[in-house]
């Protein structure tokens, strides 16, 4: 990756790092492992021209509550329907990717797949356990982990624990319940560098977006 | 303090945690505020305001300050509504030392436990032993060497100590200046300096080399200990703090509810003036406070940890 940006730079992503809270900063040294350097984004203007959005894991009421905020939680919408922005979701971003289970928070809904919060308890609950994940092992940190239900047809499992799916891909999203970022495997930001490009939803009233 | 008195030996029921889960907890309230509260009116108010986490105690500092008495971990009672009212991490203080509160806390499904010089401590000369717990702990220091010692316990985050409930930011920014101060030190003598300096400091000469080897702290620094504005929550974070814990400011203050959001709101922008003043702008009016510097020694909340 590293002398990518720099040769072809119609086609190189440009990544940010929602940085408004929670774990960005493990997301942007990882980025920075894999030669990128990535944006740290608080402000609606600074999503305008980026190919690729890492949604980090934090507090998800407290993202949704800043990203309403701040303005930002329509732009972002708006720019990864239509197909200019690719997303990747890790534990509280991968919630609000996801479609809405009725509870606290609103949803993005730009993933056809629901991703319910605290599903497995509390923080004496969080555990880090070695999975396969594309056929090779590694080590995944779940803290106070939401889990994902009610996948839909486009959605494909990468990675499981147990039955349950932890890192799902469809066109132009990646979301892991787990956190890669605090591990040192670069190679779920790979896929999402070079396997996760923005995808057009034109049909994105089946994900009940209103 | 024999072995067959540690608490690991007395109750195996619960299995402790590797550490990078305990402090991934820490990395994903970076950017965020933690509000002190003592009911579950209080935390509902928290959430909506946009807290990461709430923080259960007895007693907010300044009423501490104000009432004396023995200061103990909060009621259990209390910690089970505060949990049932918000789905945020709940975390809540220990007496320093008090490791059976700790247990108590660990028994109640808290997330993190805040070994606190707040409340009144337990211990005369020892910390809790953190490892042998599987919830994460967050203790205080005002120097580098507090900080790595209590890493050395254990703590999976580090917060200042400030001056507790006095509404004076100015313990809390000597605690994160002279951190950053050592850390830049540690960083850059030669090698064979360390060993002096850990004796100078006072600071265990591993979590030295594990400093050097990192580059940074090994856990999270966050700030506590006097924010009351939506300014000084964007002061410390300016200086270093990587979040915030507010006690009293927020219902102290003659409008919680707008005091907690604007805080949020200067803690996620802090570099930009025009947010910050926004915020300012929108908050209820400030805690009265104390100058912390006019208080006597036996008052300061500070000095207590070893």
């Amino acid at each position: 990756m590293s002398a990518r940006p720099n040769m072809q730079p119609s086609s190189a992503p440009r990544v940010g790092v929602l940085a408004l809270q929670g774990g960005f900063e493990p997301h942007l040294r990882m980025l920075a492992s894999l030669g990128v350097e990535a944006r740290e984004v608080r402000r609606p203007a600074q999503l305008a021209d980026l190919t690729h959005l890492v949604l980090p894991g934090g507090e998800s009421t407290t993202l949704h509550h800043l990203l309403a905020l701040f303005d930002m939680w329509d732009v972002l919408r708006a720019r990864a329907l239509a197909g200019e922005l690719a997303l990747f979701g890790t534990c509280a971003g991968a919630i609000l990717l996801g479609k809405s289970d009725g509870t606290r928070p609103p949803r993005l809904a730009l993933l056809d797949a629901v991703c319910v919060r605290n599903a497995y308890g509390t923080q004496l609950d969080s555990s880090r356990e070695t999975l396969a994940v594309a056929g090779q092992p590694m080590d995944c940190t779940f803290i106070r982990a939401p889990k994902f239900t009610r996948l839909g047809p486009d959605v494909s499992v990468l990675a499981r624990r147990g039955d349950d799916a932890v890192l799902v891909q469809a066109p132009g999203v990646l979301a892991a319940t787990f956190h890669p970022e605090l591990g040192d495997d670069p190679r779920v930001h790979r896929l999402f560098l070079e396997g996760c490009a923005p995808f057009a939803r034109a049909a994105h009233e089946r994900l009940g977006v209103v | 303090m024999s072995q067959v008195a540690t608490p690991k030996s007395q109750d195996k029921s619960i299995a402790t945690a590797p550490m990078s889960v305990k402090v991934g907890l820490a990395r994903m309230l970076a950017g965020g505020v933690i509000m002190d509260v003592t009911d579950a009116e209080q935390a509902r108010v928290a959430e909506a305001a946009g807290a990461v986490a709430v923080m259960a105690l007895e007693r907010v500092p300044s009423d501490i300050r104000k009432e004396g008495g023995v200061a103990r971990m909060s009621p259990v009672h209390k910690v089970e509504e505060i949990r049932a009212a918000v789905t945020i991490p709940v975390m809540a203080k220990a007496r320093i030392g008090h490791f059976l509160e700790a247990r108590v806390l660990e028994q109640l499904g808290v997330d993190f436990i805040d070994e606190s010089e707040v409340l009144t401590p337990a211990d005369s000369e020892h910390h809790i032993e953190k490892h042998d717990f599987k919830v994460p702990f967050v203790c205080g220091a005002t120097c580098l060497a507090e900080a790595l010692r209590r890493i050395g316990e254990g703590a999976a985050m580090i917060r200042t100590k400030g001056e507790a409930g006095t509404g004076d930011i100015v313990e809390a920014v000597r605690h994160l200046r002279l951190v950053q101060r050592e850390l830049r030190a540690v960083l850059g003598v030669p090698k064979e300096e360390l060993m002096a300096l850990a004796k100078e400091l006072r600071a265990p000469y591993e979590q030295l080399l594990e400093v050097r080897r990192l580059g940074r702290l090994p856990v999270p620094n966050f700030a506590a200990g006097g924010v009351a504005t939506p300014a000084d929550a964007a002061l410390v974070m300016a200086l270093g703090a990587e979040a915030v814990f507010v006690g009293s400011g927020i219902f102290k203050s003659d409008d919680p509810a707008r005091t907690a959001a604007a805080i949020v709101k200067a803690t996620a922008r802090w570099s930009e003036p025009a947010i910050v003043t926004d915020a300012c702008r929108e908050a209820g009016s400030p805690m009265r406070g104390v100058h912390s510097g006019a208080l006597p020694t036996s008052e300061r909340l500070a000095s207590r940890g070893w």
